[in-house]
């Protein structure tokens, strides 16, 4: 199992719950805006503390609430591509990409040319357009060498040509690295290209 | 220009002033950063008790030193059984008004960088393998350091401008205590002191306007996210 997830955790009035257990490949979590589905990537990600439930990711149990493991963000080795770019904009592209990277066994000349963000090293995060701060968002977390990646709705707030860049970009990371992933949507298009399987909300 | 003594004047403003400030500093980061990222109770009264100084009268302020490090005071007591030595009539006792009259505005400033702080570029570094302390010296700190520096600049030009508070607290001694504002006092009282007071006005305008400049161009930077370290 790349993702073996049962969690539920209190927000306001109302309460977050998903459970779902996928195998290689990309599993996309698709439904409506506001259902939680960043709340469920925070909790993947130890973000965010679930109530009960277990995860476990890539037969690693990183969360147990019967347990009482609860493994730190830091040491969990998960790739994490936010909604926003969150690059940190005092280091250039170069350094925001390497800053991931004390683990080791990272190729960077492979991740580079993937994503075709060779020419931005020098560059700041502030100059960057939308769909090269994604692309370096995405090679930021490839380069950490993580166990799996957790997309959060890549394609939001980009045109129709970033979009189909982002798209591709994606399809490599996941056929060429193998690299589960786990990604967020609300757009069906982009579920049924990036799909191995579909959890919906 | 200015006269020997008008010199000693002038290195002892800036002697008070960046002592005062290399105080402050610490204790300033930790009451701000307990101040933007902690919720605690007190959490208001500690804020309030941080602002004192900006409200109350200088002199209670400098009344109130002179009853903690006086000979009697528990302070005072503490420093002279274990160190035998007393911050009374000494520079300083002054660079110690100076700091605490200076903490409000350095705290202040320095809060306001730290909230300024994205947490979610923090969280972004966690996943990437940072533990805390990795995030806080690689993200979080250089990402506020501008607005230290600006907290800092904008105290230490406080510091230089200290009267009612040190004049209480460590006295008018001309070569331990007598800072600018307060040479210019003297000078004011003396006959024929006109011509000091001038030049060490100009000097104090001078200084005050350079800091605020500094102080200006570096909350700039930290507003587009620049770096200066």
């Amino acid at each position: 199992m790349s993702f073996d997830v049962d969690v539920t955790v209190r927000r306001g009035e109302g309460q977050i719950a998903a459970c779902f257990a996928t195998g290689p490949g990309a599993t996309v979590l698709f439904g409506p805006s506001g259902v939680g589905k960043t709340t469920i990537l925070q909790m993947v990600a130890g973000l965010v503390r679930p109530d009960t439930g277990h995860v476990r990711v890539a037969g690693e149990t990183l969360f147990d609430a019967a347990t009482r493991i609860d493994i730190r963000p830091e040491h969990r080795r998960i790739g994490y591509v936010f909604q926003e770019p969150r690059l940190f904009p005092h280091r250039r592209v170069a350094a925001n990409l390497r800053y991931g990277m004390g683990r080791g066994g990272s190729d960077w000349d492979g991740v580079i040319a993937m994503l075709g963000i060779g020419h931005l090293l020098d560059r700041w995060p502030r100059s960057l357009s939308g769909g090269e701060a994604r692309r370096v968002a995405i090679g930021r977390a490839l380069l950490s060498n993580p166990r799996v990646l957790l997309l959060d709705e890549p394609l939001s707030s980009l045109d129709r040509a970033r979009r189909g860049d982002i798209l591709n970009a994606l399809e490599a990371v996941r056929d060429q690295s193998g690299i589960p992933i786990l990604m967020v949507t609300h757009d069906p298009e982009e579920a049924e290209r990036i799909a191995t399987a579909i959890v919906r909300l | 220009m200015l006269s020997a003594e008008e010199w000693g004047i002038v290195r002892l403003s800036l002697l008070v002033g960046g002592t005062a400030m290399l105080v402050t500093l610490p204790i300033a980061f930790v009451l701000a950063w307990a101040l933007a990222r902690w919720r605690f109770p007190g959490r208001v009264l500690l804020d309030g008790i941080v602002h004192l100084p900006l409200v109350v009268p200088p002199v209670v302020t400098g009344w109130v030193l002179l009853l903690a490090f006086g000979p009697e005071g528990p302070v005072g007591r503490w420093l002279a059984e274990w160190f035998g030595v007393s911050v009374l009539f000494r520079w300083t006792g002054a660079a110690i008004a100076a700091a605490v009259m200076a903490l409000p505005l350095v705290v202040r400033t320095i809060r306001l960088s730290i909230e300024a702080v994205d947490p979610r570029l923090e969280q972004a570094a966690r996943t990437l393998g940072a533990g805390r302390m990795r995030v806080f010296a690689t993200i979080t700190l250089p990402l506020c350091a501008p607005g230290v520096l600006a907290g800092l600049v904008l105290g230490f030009a406080r510091s230089i401008g200290e009267f009612g508070a040190t004049i209480t607290f460590v006295s008018n001694v001309p070569g331990e205590t007598a800072t600018l504002p307060l040479a210019i006092y003297s000078a004011l009282q003396r006959p024929g002191g006109e011509e000091m007071v001038w030049r060490l006005a100009s000097v104090s305008v001078v200084l005050s306007l350079v800091a605020l400049v500094a102080s200006e161009w570096l909350a700039r930077r930290m507003g587009r996210g620049l770096h200066v370290l």
